[in-house]
């Protein structure tokens, strides 16, 4: 309760900071406009269908990218984390290939699709399946030694151990590599929108800039803040739920 | 597997495995970019050239003048934009993270912020602070402090009782309760935060130079894209990739440095 | 003691938490005096808030009501003149700090030359018997010896009472006799005023000249007992002799009331 009121509070104090500043004219409105006008452009647009067609597209490209992303990461790291030659022989193509920044992908992937949604989510796989791939390959190679050798000695076939025994340890870290990729899919899928021009809300954003309208730029730069908010949240949640029997889990509810 | 280890047990130690390691580490790199030659050299798609042509577009593009004009700006920027992060993210954390009051009045919009996708702040910095070196920064320092307050904020909460217990009873100095407990206590948190940093630095960087600039290397590539010259685009690609993975091998190796003690304690308690 | 002062007296000690049930009272009403020069050995049921006690001795704590009293002075926060060994000595010492660091940690504040340091900190390595791994991270070590490293830096602090909370209840039974003869030792040879807090009454029997039996709580001072075994006590000789049985049989009985009433006799052994 106390977290609560605490949490609303600051986030008063925050609105009430930002409406502060151009009304004493520390800023022109011009740049950074009244907090009342973008809350109200925001109940505007709300009621606009024009706005949730947008929206829909922005989280389409998202669930999409995400969607093969975690296809493709949980079929190959699957494959290669299973099998020690294959991993041995990946690693430095995955460690080079890894931290290649996704945005270098966008000049490639316009000159590949064109100004459209699959030049888009070139770069959204890109950067998702990472996420997902090395969560994978580390949950499978973390089998237990000590449940490995129960399995074993208790002779259990291929297909069995790969339900009983793989599935279950891999489970915690696919789930923690798919919230991360959430939250990396909806920055590029946002990203992509703003370089590339992909109608979306990121397109909206690039917009609103060049015809300098602040109030709808904050307006919808809040509503990209509220769904990667909402993003997190949901995954979180069903990271929680659906580990509540996992140890790392249960250690981390105990601790707080 | 069983065929390969038999016939390994045959050979003589410490070289072969060596030569094996070399191998494993080399032999996918070295057959993709063969591959990659050979296809390249007989396909008439004008969007992927051969790794040739691109090792000279390298050479011409990035080796000489372009270096001074466009890439050492962008790192310049790039460390400027982390440097300020890393410091203004772990001290605000280390005080959120210990005033309780504070830190609750503030997490919703913490979490609102962590969850903002950061190059949408390009084009608000860009609204507030013109097109200039310093909006440049500043968009590297709103995307990229976050993970690091978050992450020292809940390493300085997690801070074990009996080792606080432990510096009150021994009336351990405010400053050496920093220095000795507080900051070495949160640093594997704070150093997961400066990982995560990185990479959304590294993007910031380049977007905001391809936004609004006419230097830089995002500037320089998607310069290139929309001139089609293809081959020095993927130079560019194959550049940012490397101070990707440079980075990714810095960060490494400090990262070693500093948490030996941590690496060290989680290998014996596993053993 | 010249004077016969007392160098700790607690009075009327009491200690209740705020909980989400309610209020929980930890300790009810304690009071005892401890000379300057004493090892003694505090014991009691689990859950009897000896923890608790320490903490408030400790200044980590404050007391609900009541006093405790140092040198003639109130004990308000933690004090120069204690030093706390805890159980959780992985918890206790620093990680990020070698052995060396940790026992250096709470000598850094005071005025004392480099050189100074250094020698008080050699010194209390020497005591414990951990000259060799000085430059070692207490992971490193077994818990026998991190549990050294925590006693080192307790006494390079240079306490008038040396405060030990359960101080062995993690370790195993070999290291656990190797730790108590330390403490006797070290007592013996440094004479630091020591209170040892332990669930373990042949430990207690065998470390104290005096052992405080807590009851349940509401937690007060169940029995004083002066515990007249030589000062020369052996892990061997000591436990076989028949006044040890004695007490620690005496000790047990006490406890076994503390816990659920008055039983007339000491338990018979099957």
């Amino acid at each position: 309760m106390r977290k609560v009121l605490l949490g609303a509070l600051g986030l008063l104090g925050f609105l009430v900071g930002w409406q502060l500043i151009p009304t004493l004219g520390l800023v022109d409105p011009q740049y950074l406009p009244y907090v009342t006008d973008v809350l109200g452009w925001l109940f505007h647009e709300l009621r606009d269908l024009a706005f949730w067609r947008r929206l829909s597209y922005t989280m389409t490209a998202w669930a999409t990218g995400l969607a093969m992303a975690t296809f493709a990461a949980v079929v190959l790291g699957a494959g290669i984390g299973l099998v020690p030659f294959l991993r041995r022989a990946t690693h430095t193509m995955v460690e080079f290939l890894r931290p290649v920044p996704s945005v270098a992908l966008i000049p490639l992937a316009v000159l590949m699709f064109g100004l459209h949604l699959r030049a888009a989510l070139v770069i959204i796989v890109y950067a998702a399946f990472w996420q997902v791939f090395v969560q994978v390959i580390y949950g499978v190679a973390d089998v237990d030694t000590v449940a490995r050798d129960t399995a074993r000695s208790f002779r259990l076939t291929r297909r069995e151990r790969l339900r009983y025994l793989v599935l279950p340890t891999a489970l915690p870290y696919l789930l923690t590599g798919l919230r991360l990729a959430a939250a990396v899919a909806l920055i590029l899928a946002v990203t992509a929108e703003m370089v590339i021009g992909n109608p979306g809300l990121g397109r909206m954003i690039e917009l609103s800039r060049s015809a300098g309208d602040a109030v709808g730029l904050y307006g919808l730069v809040a509503v990209t803040g509220l769904l990667g908010l909402l993003v997190n949240v949901v995954f979180r949640f069903v990271e929680r739920r659906s580990l509540a029997w996992h140890q790392s889990v249960l250690a981390e509810g105990a601790a707080r | 597997m069983t065929a390969l280890g038999a016939k390994k047990a045959r050979l003589p130690g410490p070289v072969l495995r060596a030569v094996e390691n070399v191998l494993f580490a080399l032999g996918l790199p070295v057959l993709t970019v063969l591959l990659w030659g050979i296809w390249s050299a007989g396909s008439t798609n004008r969007f992927f050239v051969g790794p040739l042509t691109i090792l000279d577009a390298f050479r011409r593009t990035w080796i000489g003048p372009a270096f001074v004009d466009d890439v050492l700006p962008s790192l310049y920027r790039l460390a400027l934009g982390l440097v300020a992060s890393i410091l203004l993210g772990v001290a605000a954390g280390v005080v959120i993270g210990r005033l309780r009051l504070l830190r609750e009045l503030l997490e919703p919009l913490l979490e609102f912020f962590r969850a903002l996708p950061p190059p949408v702040l390009i084009p608000v910095m860009m609204l507030l602070l013109g097109i200039t070196d310093t909006m440049r920064v500043v968009v590297i320092v709103s995307g990229a402090v976050w993970p690091i307050l978050l992450n020292t904020i809940d390493g300085v909460r997690a801070t074990d009782s009996v080792m606080r217990e432990t510096a009150d009873s021994f009336r351990i100095t405010r400053w050496e309760r920093l220095w000795l407990l507080v900051l070495p206590a949160a640093s594997p948190r704070i150093m997961t935060g400066v990982r995560q940093a990185l990479s959304v630095a590294l993007i910031l960087m380049v977007i905001s130079e391809m936004f609004a600039s006419s230097a830089g290397l995002g500037y320089r590539i998607a310069y290139f894209q929309r001139n089609y010259l293809v081959a020095e685009m993927w130079s560019g690609i194959l550049l940012l990739g490397l101070i990707g993975v440079l980075l990714a091998v810095a960060f490494g190796l400090v990262e070693r440095r500093v948490l030996r003690w941590y690496h060290g304690m989680k290998e014996i308690t596993r053993a | 003691m010249p004077d016969g002062s007392p160098l700790l007296r607690v009075e009327h000690l009491r200690k209740v938490y705020a909980s989400a049930q309610g209020e929980v009272e930890a300790i009810g009403d304690l009071s005892f005096t401890m000379a300057p020069g004493e090892l003694m050995c505090v014991v009691g049921p689990s859950g009897c808030g000896k923890t608790t006690l320490l903490k408030c001795l400790a200044g980590l704590l404050r007391p609900t009501s009541g006093l405790v009293e140092m040198e003639g002075s109130p004990v308000t926060g933690p004090s120069p003149a204690m030093a706390v060994v805890f159980q959780e000595y992985g918890r206790s010492l620093y990680p990020w700090l070698t052995v060396q660091g940790n026992v250096e940690l709470p000598l850094r504040h005071k005025k004392l030359s480099r050189a100074e340091r250094r020698r008080m900190v050699a010194d209390a390595i020497e005591a414990v018997g951990l000259a060799g791994s000085a430059d070692s991270h207490p992971w490193q070590l077994s818990g026998g010896m991190q549990q050294r490293v925590a006693i080192a830096r307790a006494i390079a602090y240079q306490p008038e009472v040396l405060i030990m909370d359960e101080p062995f209840a993690a370790v195993d039974a070999q290291t656990r006799a190797d730790l108590e003869d330390l403490v006797r030792e070290l007592h013996l040879t440094r004479g630091i005023s020591t209170i040892f807090v332990t669930h373990d009454i042949d430990e207690s029997v065998y470390l104290g000249q005096r052992v405080l039996v807590l009851s349940n709580s509401p937690t007060r001072v169940q029995e004083d007992l002066v515990i007249d075994l030589p000062a020369e006590r052996d892990q061997l000789t000591t436990r076989a002799l028949p006044r040890f049985t004695e007490l620690r049989t005496h000790v047990y009985a006490q406890i076994q009331r503390a816990k659920r009433g008055p039983v007339t006799a000491p338990p018979v052994a099957r």
